[in-house]
């Protein structure tokens, strides 16, 4: 009894927190001083659960999982699965350009490759194992993912042709265009 | 002879309990007096149900020959069509998404007031539409909390629910205009906006269910689609209005938006509104996904790119008259359009009828609200001679949608992203709308 007295007042306070709210910006993080929820639905998640889904990879290399790669390796698995979209090099397309592209873009036609735009070499790893080949995404082993991360890392000069790429060498690799990004500043024009 | 009136009327009670579906022109029937004044109750049901079975073929033939031919010279002189389980429109209306394999566009010139029809809202999606069990599906939230939870559907619907309308908006809608115009109709150029009614759980609700620690700056929200589509969220900046959403305009969501469960994030960028959403993970940075680092930041003249642009900032659409239609002749016309903005509510929208040499408001239709398409129009007298129609919103902040030049001088014309530059119709002097840009 007194439990669900507890919860009803919790969850009354929490409406009203909601209402006072309203129109303006939800002071977040909210943070939790109590040991439960206030509803009491849904259940705990398992360490099982967790591990079926959490799959990101941070730019520090939270997530990436044993195995490694070469550059000889990853050619291989480059021209089997994923040269028919983005072409023999890696700068033919007709998907993203992989490859290629420094220099480019404060010119009229910037060309935002992995060598030339992104800013993090370990979201290969977690753009790559979550979405690529885009026939079949999620099923390349870790082997065959950390050796074409190598194989196009090489491609664009960022790696040597002897690097091995692991959940160690991958972190560390300074991406060409890494400080390349900023805030939004907007809003950014002058009132006419 | 006519039965007495109260039993004329149990009688017709009698009806709406054995069948709803009966039409009330069918009740008319069923007391005429060669039916009522001989058969007993029983028999009149039966006669009725022979008789609506009799109608409903003639129903369906009349609505074949509708879909293949013309309608009845006279619809008054000939049964219309039974009651249907899920209504569909007119066979006579044809407004229609512009379809690519990833991505359909609004026809928001064939559109009214404020709400996208569920299917007409355009669609962005990184690799197709997933089929997903809502039975089968979860939400799991973890990482910077106190208690990793999995909710199903179910559980979701019984959390405290709210309702909203508001507008989603791709980052690339118009971006086609950062460049030479190369497309014609407000539909091509503009149509990846649309607005429904979305309800589901606040997420605020969700966060303090499971408890986010203190240290938690960023969400990852992720879907279930083979893309897994990731974002990070910054949570500092999420509005209170933020929600968890199974449900579009009073129905389960579509699976175009996301069927069984989306976030939605009225005034962000369309793509940060996570569709088939699977997974929630609180951290202290962005998690960097591809989505926000090779796609998604806005490149600038300096070669530099910005992170996390997520307001989609003012902006307004003359809808009608627009490009690729012909005013059939001089008189009035009203110009309608839509205006919203990402940052609350639209405070006026003004339209020109010279280039933007003078300006005037345009009616704005109720209801007005946060992050929403906003219905305005704008009363107008053709007099047959050149023009260009522009709008420009203005909402409550005080931003002023720029001008395509203004915009330009800033950022540039390879942003890619988030294009809210006035647009200009051209009128010519036969009548034909085009796209310009002045």
């Amino acid at each position: 009894m007194s439990r669900m007295f507890t919860s009803r007042s919790r969850a009354y306070g929490l409406v009203v927190g909601i209402g006072l709210a309203m129109g303006s910006l939800w002071p977040l993080p909210v943070v939790a001083d109590e040991g439960e929820g206030v509803y009491h639905i849904g259940r705990p998640a398992t360490e099982a659960d967790i591990h079926a889904w959490n799959i990101d990879i941070s730019p520090t290399g939270e997530g990436l999982p044993p195995g490694q790669g070469t550059v000889s390796q990853g050619a291989a698995v480059y021209a089997a699965k994923c040269a028919s979209c983005h072409g023999p090099t890696g700068t033919e397309g007709p998907m993203t350009k992989l490859v290629g592209g420094q220099g480019t873009l404060t010119t009229n036609h910037p060309v935002k490759t992995v060598g030339s735009y992104w800013p993090h070499a370990t979201t290969l790893y977690d753009y790559i194992y979550r979405a690529m080949p885009f026939t079949a995404p999620q099923s390349l082993a870790p082997d065959d993912i950390y050796s074409v991360i190598a194989w196009i890392l090489h491609q664009n000069g960022i790696v040597p042709e002897n690097a091995v790429i692991d959940a160690k060498t991958l972190p560390v690799i300074r991406m060409p265009n890494q400080e390349g990004f900023v805030p939004d500043s907007r809003p950014d024009l002058p009132l006419p | 002879m006519r039965l007495p009136r109260p039993q004329s009327e149990q009688m017709m009670k009698q009806e709406d309990q054995q069948d709803s579906a009966v039409p009330p022109s069918k009740r008319k029937l069923d007391t005429s007096p060669s039916f009522s004044s001989v058969l007993n109750r029983r028999d009149v049901l039966k006669g009725a149900a022979v008789l609506l079975g009799t109608t409903a073929v003639q129903a369906i033939a009349q609505r074949l020959s509708a879909e293949t031919g013309p309608a009845p010279e006279d619809p008054t002189k000939v049964p219309g069509g039974p009651a249907t389980p899920y209504g569909s429109r007119s066979t006579f209306e044809q407004a229609e998404r512009l379809v690519k394999p990833d991505r359909s566009r609004t026809p928001l010139h064939l559109l009214y007031g404020i709400v996208t029809p569920s299917a007409l809202h355009f669609e962005r999606h990184h690799n197709g539409v997933p089929v997903i069990d809502p039975v089968r599906h979860r939400l799991l939230i973890h990482g910077l909390v106190d208690r990793p939870m999995v909710f199903s559907l179910s559980d979701l619907m019984r959390f405290p629910a709210v309702s909203r309308l508001a507008f989603i908006e791709c980052s690339g809608n118009s971006g086609s205009e950062w460049q030479d115009q190369g497309k014609h109709t407000v539909q091509e150029i503009h149509g990846l906006t649309s607005t429904s009614e979305w309800t589901g759980v606040p997420l605020a609700v969700l966060l303090r269910e499971v408890g986010v620690k203190p240290e938690a700056q960023w969400m990852l929200a992720e879907g279930s689609d083979a893309a897994a589509l990731t974002r990070s969220i910054p949570l500092a900046s999420i509005s209170d209005q933020a929600l968890i959403c199974y449900a579009q305009n009073a129905e389960a969501l579509r699976p175009e938006q996301g069927y069984p469960l989306r976030l939605l994030l009225p005034g962000w960028e369309g793509n940060a509104n996570i569709k088939w959403l699977r997974r929630l993970k609180l951290g202290m940075k962005p998690f960097m996904t591809r989505e926000e680092t090779s796609r998604y930041t806005d490149l600038m003249p300096d070669g530099t790119a910005r992170q996390f642009t997520m307001v989609m900032e003012a902006k307004s659409i003359i809808t009608s008259p627009s490009g690729g239609k012909r005013i059939q002749q001089p008189g009035f016309w009203e110009i309608r359009g839509l205006a919203w903005s990402g940052r609350g509510r639209v405070a006026r929208v003004e339209v020109s009828t010279d280039g933007g040499r003078h300006w005037a408001n345009a009616q704005l239709q109720e209801p007005i609200l946060p992050m929403c398409h906003t219905r305005f129009r704008f009363p107008w007298e053709w007099d047959g001679q050149e023009a260009i129609l522009q709008s420009r919103c203005i909402d409550e902040t005080g931003y002023v949608q720029p001008t395509r030049q203004a915009l330009l001088s800033v950022r540039g014309s390879n942003s890619y992203y988030h294009y809210n530059a006035i647009q200009s119709w051209h009128i010519r002097q036969d009548g034909n709308v085009q796209n310009v840009h002045i």
